[in-house]
């Protein structure tokens, strides 16, 4: 067997892919169903309906997709120039930490700045924090060679286990009854309704406007060129005198910095305060939704809207029939390989014995 | 300083280091010899779950524990030929498709986990694997037979890699695999062999994990021990013998951390956070990684996918 890349990949075949992919993960998600014993069309329509099915299922869907458009942008524009940051999940708990320093009710008052003033400095602060944690790996691969895959995948960790610390130490709230969660933020800093009797806020607004300013940015300006040259090839993009180590160190700070302001967002628009599991594998999903939308900023949204509304609608079905809610990380595993699977193949012929 | 001289001469604190180790040595040769043959397999973490998940369901379901292990590494084995399928036959990134079967095989060991139990208080248990007090060496004779086979492992491995003409093929693909077409190996065949050999030792280490360090299975058990073997195989430049060095020096760490949570009493003095001590083993590998960053020796083919006949 050998492959044979496709001169140009046909529309058909374009189009086809991602409906092939839903098909074989529907597929093999029925059999799953089937084994936890469940009716396979009535599972799936309950799924349909909790995720999006009516008013409250479509907010939270909505709700639930806001983290996820950032950190599938972080994945998006970090893989886009090939830097493989695997730590979006570390990096949205630095974000949501420094948010709560900055604008958290320390003392009992916080700091006594307006919040037009105050309102930036902490998603300034969530932003920086979520980048500088990126800048180590990033640096680390770009001076010593170290792979960013193991170092960010290892941050992780270790970013958990400080801001569990940190949450039993100096950022506990003392009023929370010893539960290990931190201050609160001040109300003026909160992310207004966006939608009325429903938990979406305004968080949504910026992660679609930034789906919008990251599209036109690889596809207008010098930076989104560079990065996409490095995408395809760092040494090419060497040889051709583009600021290789540059723009590394740009596209490290830039998904840091989305992911970091994931956490910051999430923080503002739901709870109010940091927990230790505010976010239920934000960052993984993230890389997900970015290799589901095939790295394009605007397709992100459609990806971690699904997502969203398939963890959303698991939670509803599993109450009404005996499928646990483990079937939604199924589906996202399974649409993730048979995608990757699906997009190759446009792009690829496979040609079965040896060449004459 | 006493009390720490008294640890280091004590046969639990030595029995604790090869216990940590164990999972340990065995993923790490899994990675090495996925990585080898040109192939990385950050499906590791997630085929470690798979593992102590499958193995330990079949002894729970009645068969002896030496099936679990064949068991798990059967698991292993079938999720290495996914990765395989992937990134050896349709040349995906190898990144990128090992994230997805970590994904997917933790996401398909917690469905299983819950759709066969769906209502349970407490982990069902089983009997694990009993130390193996015959055995006439000390420290050794307080573990389980899978350490004794994962130690077996490192010495069997390097044979086969070094020594073997199967091993020098396989090393072969990993650092130019056009020069092993042209010797009329099959970068392929040895490729998708190496990795669901390898796959199946993750399996293994997992299991361990449920049926000889604990005799339960929990969602959260492998809890980053994937990654940190994929971290001290770079450490280990490549080779068996010091992945194992590698993996009993990390263990070592990790032993002494528990111990002195345990006796408490801060170090110097000064009481420091429980999570502290719990990041030494992850700061550990990422300044191992830093350090030999510089002379690291990658098999040349690392992370390359190979295509005939294209360049």
């Amino acid at each position: 067997m050998r492959l044979e890349r496709r001169t140009q990949p046909s529309a058909r075949a374009l189009l086809l892919a991602p409906l092939a992919a839903v098909a074989f993960t529907l597929a093999v998600t029925s059999l799953l169903v089937l084994w936890a014993g469940a009716p396979v069309g009535r599972a799936y329509a309950l799924l349909l309906e909790g995720g999006f099915g009516s008013r409250f299922a479509l907010t939270e869907t909505l709700t639930r997709a806001t983290p996820l458009i950032l950190t599938g942008l972080a994945a998006a524009m970090a893989f886009r120039a090939r830097l493989y940051n695997i730590g979006a999940e570390g990096q949205l708990y630095a974000g949501a930490l420094a948010a709560v320093a900055v604008g958290g009710l320390h003392g009992g008052t916080g700091f006594e700045l307006a919040p037009a003033l105050l309102f930036p400095l902490m998603i300034g602060a969530a932003m920086l924090a979520g980048a500088l944690l990126l800048l180590g790996p990033a640096l680390l691969k770009s001076r010593l060679g170290v792979d960013e895959v193991v170092s960010t995948l290892l941050l992780n960790f270790v970013v958990l286990l400080v801001v569990s610390a940190l949450l039993d130490g100096p950022m506990k709230d003392p009023s929370a009854m010893g539960w290990p969660q931190s201050v609160a933020l001040q109300d003026a800093l909160q992310l207004d309704r966006l939608i009325e009797r429903s938990r979406v806020h305004t968080g949504l607004v910026a992660a679609l406007v930034l789906a919008v300013a990251l599209w036109a940015l690889l596809r207008f300006t010098t930076l989104g060129f560079e990065i996409r040259a490095l995408g395809s090839g760092p040494r090419a993009a060497a040889f051709a005198g583009l600021p290789v180590a540059r723009t590394g160190v740009v596209v490290a700070l830039l998904s840091g910095a989305l992911a970091g302001l994931a956490g910051a967002v999430e923080v503002a628009g739901r709870a109010g305060y940091v927990t230790l599991d505010m976010s239920p594998g934000y960052g993984m999903s993230g890389i997900v939704i970015a290799m589901l939308a095939m790295l394009n900023p605007l397709a992100v949204v459609a990806a971690a809207v699904f997502v969203a509304g398939v963890f959303v609608g698991a939670d509803s079905m599993s109450r009404a029939v005996t499928v646990p809610t483990f079937v939604a990380d199924v589906i996202v595993a399974v649409a993730l390989i048979a995608m990757l699977v699906a997009t190759m193949l446009t792009q690829y012929r496979v040609r079965w014995g040896t060449p004459r | 300083m006493t009390e720490t001289l008294e640890l280091l001469g004590s046969a639990a604190f030595w029995g604790a280091v090869l216990r940590i180790a164990t999972p340990l040595i065995l993923g790490t040769l899994g990675v090495l010899l996925c990585e080898r043959a040109g192939v990385l397999n950050l499906g590791i973490e997630g085929i470690m779950v798979a593992g102590a998940f499958v193995g330990w369901l079949v002894v729970f379901q009645g068969a002896d524990l030496w099936t679990g292990v064949l068991a798990a590494a059967a698991a292993g084995a079938l999720l290495g030929l996914l990765h395989a399928g992937l990134t050896v036959g349709l040349a995906l990134s190898q990144h990128v498709s090992g994230l997805g079967i970590t994904l997917l095989a933790t996401a398909l060991a917690s469905y299983a986990y819950r759709v066969s139990f769906p209502k349970v208080d407490s982990p069902p248990t089983i009997t694990p694997f009993a130390p193996m007090t015959w055995l006439p060496v000390p420290v050794l004779n307080t573990q389980t037979a899978l350490t004794l086979l994962a130690l077996v492992l490192v010495p069997l491995v390097a044979w086969v890699l070094y020594r073997t003409p199967l091993g020098l093929a396989i090393r072969m693909v990993g650092e130019n695999p056009a020069a092993a077409e042209g010797q009329g190996l099959s970068v392929a065949g040895l490729r998708t062999g190496a990795i669901v050999a390898g796959s199946a030792l993750m399996g293994v280490a997992g299991a361990f994990l449920t049926l000889s360090a604990f005799n339960a299975f929990f969602f959260t058990m492998v809890n980053g021990r994937g990654w940190v073997c994929v971290a001290l195989v770079v450490f280990a430049s490549w080779r068996p013998g010091k992945a194992l060095a590698g993996a009993l020096l990390f263990a070592f760490f990790d032993a002494l951390q528990l111990r002195l949570q345990q006796a408490g009493g801060g170090v110097f003095g000064v009481e420091l956070p429980y999570q502290l001590y719990l990041a030494v083993p992850y700061l550990m590998a990422l300044v191992a990684l830093v350090l030999v960053a510089r002379r690291a020796a990658y098999p040349q083919a690392l992370m390359k996918p190979y295509r005939k006949g294209e360049r």
